[in-house]
């Protein structure tokens, strides 16, 4: 849209506090953060020079990119088959989807961790569960470990998932769904070779949503990983606050923000914001 | 080309549907014969949609019976009837190419890629495609886009193809030139084509017969010339073109047709008039009246007058009005017109006694 010089300055003005705040809050101490990553302990390169050989760090960062990686296939699949009841089942199966997709906005980041710690831990419910049927005798590891961290993650995630595959759903049209029904596709093949295609921009949305926000996730990480699989915003608090080593914890801090960054360029150059909610 | 054998055809039988309280179709019987061009024609809303889609299987009847050369369909999936669709705004998979688009049908039967490849080919052939077998839905014209999908429609050989308004978003030179060719490929193929429409001259044009839908009723099937020369009832007589609709009082049966009084003038019909006795409605095409400087014993005629007059290049259409204040319109010739008006306006409405049919007064 484009409208004439006083709308672009209205538009302008009612953008300006929160680009204000943005600035304010997250831009100018980032800067800070980036001329630490340069200059502590000394100035230079070094920090970025440990971060390539430190192997600590190393494993942390694949760590990331692997649950990253994990937990966005999960909650992209989930969210993939939440998102077809949403949109295309019954009256009934809509509200409960949408149900599904909108409470657990309602309930904080702390308490659903926890909620599944309750549930996975060694004495939860679903180990007890297990024992009491006689279908395993020793309880089953399921948290403070990969699997609680990628359960967590993408429980928390799923939601977000859901709303670029909405939307790309939505504008499907509806006849091309028919005409390959009537020209002999079975609902199945109709589904993987016309419907699924024809979402690819909601899925690489949803993909790279749940991708991006998977890298910098931190309480459900700490919570049901337990210190065990520490990922990437963990590591950088405990350089921060629980190590003198502040330039390390800053050059992680840069590559993080950067490779976001990056990742938030490709998904607007597949999708347009306004498809993503 | 003619392949006879493979077209499909279809008996309904007391076809209905309704949706809640809306009831879109209502006791429809008809035959569509094998390798025949059927148009389904009526305004938006009559029903003549939810029969296609009934065809198709995406809609399920509410009560009555399908058959397809003689089996019983009704409750045959989509998937599995076979019949080629072209929809409105064509429905192509956007992210296939043409090729893909049209092997989609031939692929879904599991045909060899050699087979697959060289059907296309020659399906790609016939529609004019050649050269433009990569290209994306999105980067063809609107012609280009409706000839893929009647490629896809046609290249594993239904019996029936049924077409959605497939020319409403083409303009009208496109409109002809599709039209043409969706002819020839009815001829080419002999598979039976069912078409909806609800623009009368693209119904008259292009079928070998005409079903008139109106309020979920079909009206009457025939042949274009018999449902514009003799239309059912008044309904069909107004949707198929122009008309003039004249009272005449005391309709009775006289040799060769009927006789009555017409604005006081006694005139009369070739038609005959077994069912309609009294007070009728004598309707008159406006191409099969002409003007005359005075009145003639020997022929219908009434006066009337002038009131405007629209140039159409090849003819005029005058308005009129007459003594009785009936309204009627006329095509004629443009000297016919231009002397018309300058005398005075007034003048000299005929017809021929075997143009013309009666309805019953004031019914549908």
């Amino acid at each position: 849209m484009r409208g004439t010089l006083s709308d672009r300055m209205g538009a302008a003005l009612l953008m300006a506090p929160l680009l204000l705040f943005l600035i304010l809050a997250y831009a100018w101490p980032f800067l800070g953060v980036v001329k630490w990553s340069f200059t502590l302990p000394t100035p230079g390169l070094g920090q970025y020079h440990a971060l390539l050989t430190d192997e600590l760090v190393q494993s942390v960062f694949i760590r990331t990119l692997r649950i990253a990686a994990i937990v966005t296939v999960v909650s992209v699949t989930a969210a993939y088959a939440i998102t077809v009841v949403w949109v295309r089942g019954s009256p009934v199966q809509r509200v409960l989807a949408e149900f599904c997709i909108l409470v657990p906005f309602w309930i904080s980041v702390l308490t659903r961790a926890f909620g599944w710690v309750a549930l996975l831990s060694n004495r939860g419910l679903i180990n007890t569960w297990l024992q009491s049927i006689g279908f395993i005798s020793e309880p089953l590891t399921l948290v403070r470990n990969e699997f609680g961290v990628i359960v967590g993650m993408s429980h928390f995630l799923i939601p977000f998932a859901v709303f670029p595959l909405a939307s790309a759903m939505r504008s499907l049209d509806e006849r091309v769904l028919l005409a390959a029904r009537g020209l002999g596709s079975s609902r199945m093949r109709t589904f993987w070779t016309v419907f699924v295609p024809m979402t690819r921009s909601g899925i690489i949305g949803s993909a790279l949503i749940t991708f991006v926000f998977s890298l910098g996730f931190f309480v459900t990480p700490a919570i049901l990983g337990g210190g065990r699989s520490v990922m990437i915003a963990e590591l950088i608090y405990l350089r921060i606050f629980q190590s003198p080593d502040w330039g390390l914890g800053a050059a992680i801090s840069v590559v993080l923000v950067v490779f976001v960054g990056a990742l938030m360029a490709l998904l607007f150059r597949y999708v347009k914001p306004k498809q993503l909610v | 080309m003619q392949q006879p054998g493979r077209a499909a055809e279809i008996k309904a039988n007391g076809i209905g549907k309704s949706f809640g309280s809306f009831r879109a179709l209502d006791n429809l019987t008809l035959d569509i014969g094998r390798g025949e061009f059927l148009t389904l024609l009526g305004p938006s809303g009559s029903g003549k949609t939810t029969f296609l889609m009934i065809l198709a299987g995406f809609v399920q009847p509410s009560e009555g019976k399908l058959f397809s050369d003689g089996v019983d369909i009704t409750h045959r999936p989509a998937e599995q009837r076979a019949a080629g669709m072209v929809f409105q705004g064509y429905a192509l998979f956007p992210h296939m190419s043409v090729e893909q688009n049209i092997a989609f049908p031939l692929k879904v039967r599991k045909k060899s890629a050699s087979e697959i490849k060289s059907r296309v080919g020659e399906m790609v052939e016939r529609v004019g495609l050649r050269g433009h077998e990569k290209k994306l839905p999105s980067q063809l014209s609107g012609g280009q886009q409706q000839r893929v999908a009647l490629a896809r429609a046609l290249v594993f050989e239904p019996g029936v193809l049924l077409l959605d308004e497939p020319f409403s978003a083409l303009d009208k030179s496109l409109r002809g030139q599709m039209q043409a060719e969706m002819k020839r490929l009815h001829q080419e193929t002999g598979t039976t084509f069912v078409f909806v429409t609800h623009d009368q001259s693209e119904a008259l044009a292009l079928s070998s017969r005409v079903a008139i839908f109106n309020h979920g009723k079909l009206l009457q099937v025939g042949r274009p010339d018999e449902v514009y020369d003799r239309p059912a009832n008044r309904f069909v007589a107004e949707f198929l073109g122009e008309i003039n609709m004249l009272p005449v009082k005391g309709v009775r049966p006289a040799d060769n047709g009927a006789t009555g009084l017409c604005e006081d003038r006694a005139v009369n019909m070739r038609c005959k008039a077994e069912a309609i006795k009294g007070d009728a409605i004598l309707a008159i095409r406006p191409e099969d009246m002409s003007i005359a400087p005075e009145a003639s014993v020997n022929q219908n005629g009434i006066a009337a007058t002038a009131i405007a007059s629209t140039y159409l290049g090849a003819a005029t259409k005058l308005d009129l009005t007459t003594r009785q204040g009936a309204k009627v319109t006329v095509s004629v010739p443009n000297e016919v017109a231009a002397a018309a008006l300058s005398n005075g306006n007034s003048v000299w409405l005929t017809w021929p006694a075997e143009k013309g049919f009666l309805l019953p007064d004031g019914g549908q």
